[in-house]
């Protein structure tokens, strides 16, 4: 077969919504936008440990801080499960590590600010997870096989932190003083990076045609915002607390809310390493990398003597 | 019996101070696997913990008022207790003061790295895993179902904790070294864990507690075990700290506590 007969087996395959699977044919380009696609995805989860694990020390109930473990201990499977997704497209997870340490590689750019209150927990569940499950559920019918099948089980932990994450805003805004100003201070400062999420204005992205055309993407940014911001304006509603957005209103016309302009300028600020925890944050992750260099070495030099003596031993038999 | 809610907090003090320590490398690990699999861990201590401070609330709302009144010296308690509402696992977590806590100085050891954390795993659960053995033998109903459902768990640890030691015991040249610092600077806490306290000794009589003289040898011929299988020595028995057990802390509690309680010291009487 020809090049040209590949590729018109694998766009059928397209067309009919089959999956790509890892031993399929595929596009240099499919391959190379999914390994981004997917490794950045897995950084995101690994590196968003991180601002939660922050409190899970000082949790204020024993109850939240079981809760908050496992959370974060999810987040650590779901990084797994998607880097086991990309190893399939012919990288290692330590190459991809590699991208992540030295910077090449991205992750979501909101795991960039700092958590300083326990109410961070909630925002972060109820927004972050919440906007990570819109950008998240369409990609349970993309074309690639395991990265479609691992984003399935994904979303369903997803809309369990995000469950729980209202669950601590609800417990915060239905108490003291000191905890409602705690809840709407996290809702002020987590708002405008959640709905930043969804990426750059449709204007400034057109969407490009292959990862449309290829199910990577199913819905455009400004499309998944909208519906984020609609869902999130009701449950705001039951809190009782206010969006940081004065132009928010309802438009009868559109069906929609309306919302006020995004500061773009600060998000591809914090795209560039600008963020208030950019340094921090992979530090972070370096530090723990390489201080467990002699951990990982220990572990193959005992698993390598362990095979050799089983050798001897069977030799010998 | 005051005997055995002193007993009963010793349990649940030790499973939530090293659930603690361990919660700690969360985010931190040094592979994937290993992250997940303390994180793992530090869940099922912190489970633990929770059921006997339930069980321990149980008993202390059960007390008389003039003996609740001089049980614990923290003035939040004392607050609860003049207000005549219960005390719940939370109020027995985050409001005590430190010499109230009657976990072994073991568990409250920093984390250092992978080998002092390895070795203290190791160490406290080849003691947990025989302790909790003994203790479904428990004639008080709730202690044998702690330890009945907490043995499973326990069993995973020290299986984790034992292969780990061998591995780094007999990996490479450093992690030779590493671990063998490790095992020099905590075995002198290993000794408290078989030394019993009053508490111990008091409901130990009365066939609720274990008697540790039953699982001493067990403790000593597991370590050996597992270390000849490591290529590691068993330190000489030496100098052995105590004073855990009896609220005599280290200073390394005192941080794990202002950490562990900052909230509900800094925002009293909330839900949370
Ligand atoms: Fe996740
Ligand atoms: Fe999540």
């Amino acid at each position: 077969m020809t090049v040209h007969s590949f590729q018109e087996k694998f766009d059928e395959k397209i067309d009919r919504e089959d999956t790509i699977e890892p031993r399929d044919w595929m596009p240099d380009d499919y391959r190379k936008t999914l390994i981004r696609q997917i490794s950045q995805h897995a950084h995101s989860e690994i590196v968003g440990m991180l601002p939660e694990g922050n409190w899970i020390t000082r949790a204020p109930s024993l109850r939240r801080k079981a809760v908050l473990l496992a959370k974060v201990q999810d987040e650590g499977g779901h990084g797994l499960y998607l880097y086991s997704a990309a190893e399939t497209l012919g990288i290692t997870r330590d190459e991809m590590l590699e991208q992540l340490h030295s910077g090449k590689a991205k992750y979501s750019s909101i795991f960039n600010y700092p958590t300083t209150t326990w109410a961070d927990m909630g925002a972060i569940g109820w927004l972050v997870d919440g906007a990570a499950i819109m950008n998240q559920v369409p990609l349970c019918r993309t074309s690639y096989g395991p990265y479609a099948r691992a984003m399935v089980r994904v979303c369903k932990e997803e809309s369990f932190h995000q469950r729980q994450g209202f669950e601590i805003m609800l417990t915060l805004a239905k108490g003291t003083e000191e905890q409602k100003k705690m809840a709407q201070d996290a809702l002020d400062r987590w708002w405008w990076p959640s709905i930043m999420m969804f990426g750059p204005p449709d204007a400034e992205s057109p969407n490009s045609e292959s990862s449309m055309r290829w199910r990577i993407k199913r819905f455009s940014n400004d499309e998944l915002r909208q519906k984020f911001i609609d869902v999130t304006v009701e449950q705001t509603k039951i809190l009782g607390l206010t969006l940081p957005d004065k132009d928010l209103k309802w438009n009868e016309a559109r069906g929609h809310y309306d919302y006020g302009a995004i500061n773009w300028e600060e998000f591809w600020n914090v795209v560039k390493g600008n963020g208030p925890c950019n340094k921090e944050r992979l530090e972070t992750r370096r530090k723990a990398w390489e201080e467990g260099a002699w951990v990982r070495e220990a572990a193959l030099a005992n698993a390598k003597k362990r095979a050799e003596r089983k050798n001897k031993e069977a030799s010998a038999a | 019996m005051k005997e055995l809610l002193k007993y009963t907090l010793q349990l649940a003090d030790n499973a939530l101070i090293l659930g603690h320590r361990i919660s700690e490398w969360c985010g931190h690990g040094p592979v994937l696997e290993q992250d997940i699999a303390l994180t793992n861990t530090a869940l099922d201590h912190l489970g633990q913990a929770r059921s006997f401070y339930q069980y321990a609330a149980e008993q202390f709302n059960a007390l008389p008022v003039s003996e609740k009144e001089h049980f614990f010296t923290s003035s939040a308690i004392q607050s609860i207790i003049k207000d005549g509402k219960q005390v719940d696992e939370d109020d027995l977590a985050y409001l005590r003061d430190g010499w109230d806590f009657r976990n072994t100085l073991l568990v409250e050891q920093p984390n250092k790295d992978w080998a002092y954390t390895i070795i203290r795993s190791f160490f406290y659960d080849v003691f947990n895993f025989f302790f909790y053995t003994e203790l479904q033998k428990s004639t008080d109903v709730t202690l044998s179902a702690i330890a009945e459902k907490s043995l499973k768990e326990v069993t995973y640890h020290l299986r984790w904790s034992s292969e780990w030691v061998i591995r780094l015991g007999d990996g490479t040249d450093e992690s030779a070294q590493r671990i063998n610092e490790a095992i020099a600077n905590r075995w002198q806490f290993t000794g408290e864990l078989l030394t019993m306290s009053e508490a111990e000794k008091a409901v130990a009589t009365s066939g609720i507690g274990v008697d540790l003289e039953k699982i001493k040898t067990l403790w000593k011929e597991r370590v050996a075990a597992v270390f000849a299988e490591a290529n590691l020595d068993v330190p000489a028995n030496g100098w052995m700290h105590q004073g855990g057990k009896e609220g005599k802390h280290s200073e390394h509690l005192g941080y794990i506590l202002a950490e562990l309680q900052f909230v509900q010291r800094a925002y009293p009487n909330m839900q949370w």
